[in-house]
């Protein structure tokens, strides 16, 4: 599907190109169609666009040469990381350059005494946990994506993962950022100390998309390696008491490692293609993780197992070992490539709503599941309240994506309508960008920009995304048929 | 609206066209902390009350006059708690200025700071707008994360009307242990633990000796206690209570406090007078009359940055109560002054004096 930047540049491509040639040796300037075509995307293939050029510098002062160049000449710039992302965050823009972090991918250092990690943007995610394996300690935030998404992506992002009720998401664990503005000024966002002087930029950085500056290091924090942790699995009879479990487990006073659920449909998806033993006749299953110390583990799962028992469950499994445990999350990480294989095409969602609404927003999804004639398997962050309901569609079949793509607004909206927001961890991207609008004022939105200039007062970096241009928002406003006024919605939002 | 929040709109125009400034206070509790005061006072502290509290969500919305102690019995009551326990330095302290001023307590280096709980926050920005930024829920990467951006901003960007709060349960168990030691054993003692999954909620070093307070389950707090031996401390509430709110003696008297951010391996600062370390290492407090520029530039060289904590206003205008940024940070930060109070409204120079 076509994805039309509104905000567009008048570029002169000789111009640029010469400039960049000056910078960068010939294999890391990308020209000719065939070489840019691998660029067109990322991990939202739905959509799609063709960049200017590709540069793929290896050192800072490349970086720094490449955003000088485009800044005098008011090219757009698109960081890029492993682009598994998932809301189109550094798709290209057709005017722009796409600025690959790729070989930036040395870990500088790991160091066990302050338990920190210093890596370049392009290193993985679950790289980082390898390298500090040897020292008993681990990168905690673990998106499903973690083998291939790259540290960059996670902070441009602000990625989550399964774990991050207990641990946090990247923001938590992030200690500094060095990077590049816009105009080419070295900046460090942050510091290995635990806070930093001035104005947390830090905030702003994780979660800002790719548009506010170009992220050369991160320095990572590193945790203690639980020396145990045990998963215990729940099956119901109703997804309705399924959601209810999860708020009981928090008003016990449990903060669990993991807290997950699937329903019927995504556990039909992933057992032909995992085996992870789930119950094939239970409507939802839990997977409710507790880590520690082993007394402590001990101490914990017979505390969620009363709780889970209390709140109706018809069965508990509990991991009786490491391998259990990892065949059980399998399960769960791979929900995503098992549903694709039972779908030509799916649409990923990621609102959050407050926990007690899963039953509601719950059924809202069946129904519309019915409205739309379009399958959806449903995989949450219980603990968290973010939702991944897995849209199904196949591309070939006229109007089967514009179907999907409205589904997804009704589920997203509905998300900002209970309390929530309508993108937990995937970010906005180009994906839900008209959807920003269902979510924020006018004067919200026009805020958010000013925010941008103060980094960016040309708006070069990564243009068009993340926040909507205040013409796509009143164009929202008046197609969306029974749109969502914000100022009318009833919780207090914020 | 709120007929408050439309007075403080009205002041906010007001304030503007008349090419004034206004000064955010709730209860004044940390008019201390920042350079030297200027403006006519905008007092938050009848803007006051909890507007919902769900124990299971474990989030609470809160109005920015509500006193802090207020929340922190509300939460108690249902076992749940604001785990950053930031310091009241006074019983009229409200939970506007808590996020304003950005300070987190002992267990900060174990549980993140109040940058991490910060979920939502409706304000009024320097034209009078109320916006809303973030929301309710833990997982939200809608927009930038203005709330967050709030918290430690000492007024400068909008005057913050209500927040919405990350808070957690009570831990279970806790016990304190105390360790005869110097201050290199007890740096390198902790960040030793620091690497190993022990349940270490807070510490304290000073004066020869390690204070660190373990909180978690039961199982964890009595196999941590075997492991680590030192001396148990009973009723240590109010040594925790003394570091927190520096009623403790090492923060007595009228010599300059200086707070000290680097990174928890840094080795000993080795400065004329007391000092007093917490978070692990992280955070070192130190009495006197220092060199300014020497102290600030070995924070630096270690990772960190040094704070005019508590002093006079002459020796503040003098250093500045805060480490100066680098030339494009300092861009960056006036430039978000003027996205947010373009006609320079809020807390003018409470940060840096030039905006």
């Amino acid at each position: 599907m076509a994805f039309v930047n509104d905000v567009r540049f008048t570029v002169d491509k000789r111009a640029i190109l010469a400039r960049l040639k000056k910078v960068l040796p010939p294999h890391l300037l990308l020209v000719e169609e065939e070489e840019l075509r691998p660029y067109e995307c990322d991990g939202l293939t739905a959509y799609r666009a063709m960049p200017l050029l590709v540069v793929l510098p290896e050192t800072e002062a490349q970086v720094e040469a490449i955003l000088r160049a485009c800044f005098e000449l008011k090219v757009p710039v698109v960081p890029r990381g492993a682009a598994t992302g998932l809301s189109g965050g550094c798709m290209p823009h057709e005017d722009g350059v796409v600025l690959s972090l790729a070989k930036f991918k040395r870990i500088l250092k790991v160091d066990p005494v302050s338990r920190t990690a210093v890596v370049q943007p392009g290193v993985r995610n679950l790289a980082v946990s390898e390298a500090a394996a040897p020292h008993d300690l681990y990168y905690a935030p673990d998106p499903s994506s973690q083998i291939a998404c790259t540290i960059g992506g996670n902070v441009a992002e602000n990625s989550g993962g399964v774990h991050c009720l207990k641990y946090g998401l990247t923001v938590h664990n992030v200690l500094k950022v060095r990077g590049f503005t816009i105009e080419g000024e070295a900046v460090e966002f942050g510091a290995e100390a635990l806070d930093a002087a001035g104005l947390d930029l830090l905030a702003l950085i994780n979660g800002s998309e790719g548009l506010l500056a170009v992220i050369t290091e991160v320095t990572v924090k590193l945790t203690p390696k639980p020396e145990l942790a045990q998963v215990v699995l729940a099956y119901f009879d109703d997804v309705k008491k399924a959601g209810d479990a999860v708020a009981s487990v928090i008003a016990a006073g449990i903060i669990p490692g993991g807290l997950e659920m699937m329903d019927k449909k995504a556990t039909h998806a992933v057992e032909p293609y995992v085996k992870a033993g789930y119950d094939m006749d239970a409507e939802a299953v839990l997977l409710c993780e507790s880590d520690g110390t082993p007394a402590e583990v001990a101490e914990e799962i017979e505390r969620m197992k009363a709780v889970l028992e209390k709140s109706g469950a018809t069965s508990l499994v509990v991991s009786q070992n490491e391998a259990d445990r990892l065949r059980f999350w399998a399960g769960r990480k791979a929900a995503f490539p098992a549903v694709g294989r039972i779908t030509p095409d799916y649409l990923c969602m990621d609102g959050t709503i407050p926990r007690k609404r899963l039953a509601e927003m719950l059924e809202a999804i069946a129904d519309l599941s019915v409205k739309y004639g379009l399958r959806c398997a449903n995989v949450f962050h219980a603990g968290d309240g973010n939702l991944h309901p897995l849209i199904m569609y196949d591309a070939n079949q006229p109007g089967e994506l514009e179907r999907a793509t409205g589904f997804g607004s009704e589920i997203l909206e509905l998300s900002v309508k209970l309390g929530g927001t309508i993108t937990g961890e995937h970010g906005v991207g180009v994906e839900k960008v008209e959807l920003m609008a269902a979510q924020f004022t006018p004067a919200e939105i026009s805020a958010f920009h000013r925010l941008k200039a103060a980094f960016d007062a040309r708006g070069l970096l990564n243009p068009g995304k993340g926040i909507p241009t205040l013409a796509r928002c009143r164009e929202y406003t008046q197609t969306r048929a029974g749109g969502i006024n914000p100022a009318a919605v009833s919780p207090p939002r914020f | 609206m709120d007929a408050m929040l439309k007075e403080w709109i009205g002041r906010v125009h007001d304030a503007a066209e008349a090419g004034k400034s206004l000064r955010i206070r709730g209860g004044g509790s940390k008019d201390f902390y920042g350079q030297a005061l200027r403006g006519d006072v905008l007092d938050t502290s009848a803007y006051r009350g909890i507007v919902t509290y769900e124990p299971t969500e474990l989030v609470v919305v809160v109005r920015a006059g509500t006193p802090l102690a207020e929340l922190e019995a509300e939460l108690f009551k249902k076992g749940q708690c604001l785990p950053f326990e930031p310091p009241h330095y006074g019983p009229q302290a409200t939970v506007g200025g808590m996020v304003a001023a950005g300070l987190s307590g002992p267990r900060r280096a174990a549980v993140g700071a109040v940058r991490d709980y910060v979920l939502g926050v409706k304000m009024i920005d320097g034209k009078g707008e109320l916006l809303s930024f973030g929301g309710q829920v833990m997982k939200n990467v809608a927009g930038y994360d203005v709330p967050r951006l709030m918290a430690g901003s000492l007024g400068t960007l909008g005057l913050i009307a209500e927040v919405a709060l990350k808070v957690l349960p009570l831990p279970v168990a806790g016990m304190t242990l105390r360790f005869a030691m110097g201050e290199t054993e007890a740096l390198e003692k902790l960040n030793a633990w620091g690497g190993k999954p022990l349940p270490i909620a807070a510490s304290a070093w000073h004066d020869g000796a390690l204070t660190i307070r373990l909180a978690g389950a039961v199982a964890a707090v009595r196999s941590a206690r075997q492991s680590l031996g030192g001396e148990e401390v009973g009723d240590a509430g109010a040594f925790w209570q003394s570091v927190r709110e520096q009623s403790h003696d090492f923060f007595s008297g009228q010599d300059p406090l200086w707070r000290v951010s680097v990174a928890s391996v840094t080795p000993p600062l080795c400065q004329p007078g007391a000092t007093l370390i917490e978070w692990g290492g992280a955070l070192r407090w130190l009495r006197g009359d220092l060199d300014a520029p020497l102290l600030r530039a070995l924070a630096s060289s270690a990772g960190g940055h040094a704070t005019l904590y508590r002093a006079n206003d002459a020796l503040k205008t003098a250093v500045g109560t805060f480490q100066p940024l680098s030339a494009p940070l300092h861009m960056i930060h006036r430039n978000l002054k003027q996205a947010f109070d373009p006609n320079g409204v809020f807390n003018v120079g409470r940060m840096y004096p030039d905006f």
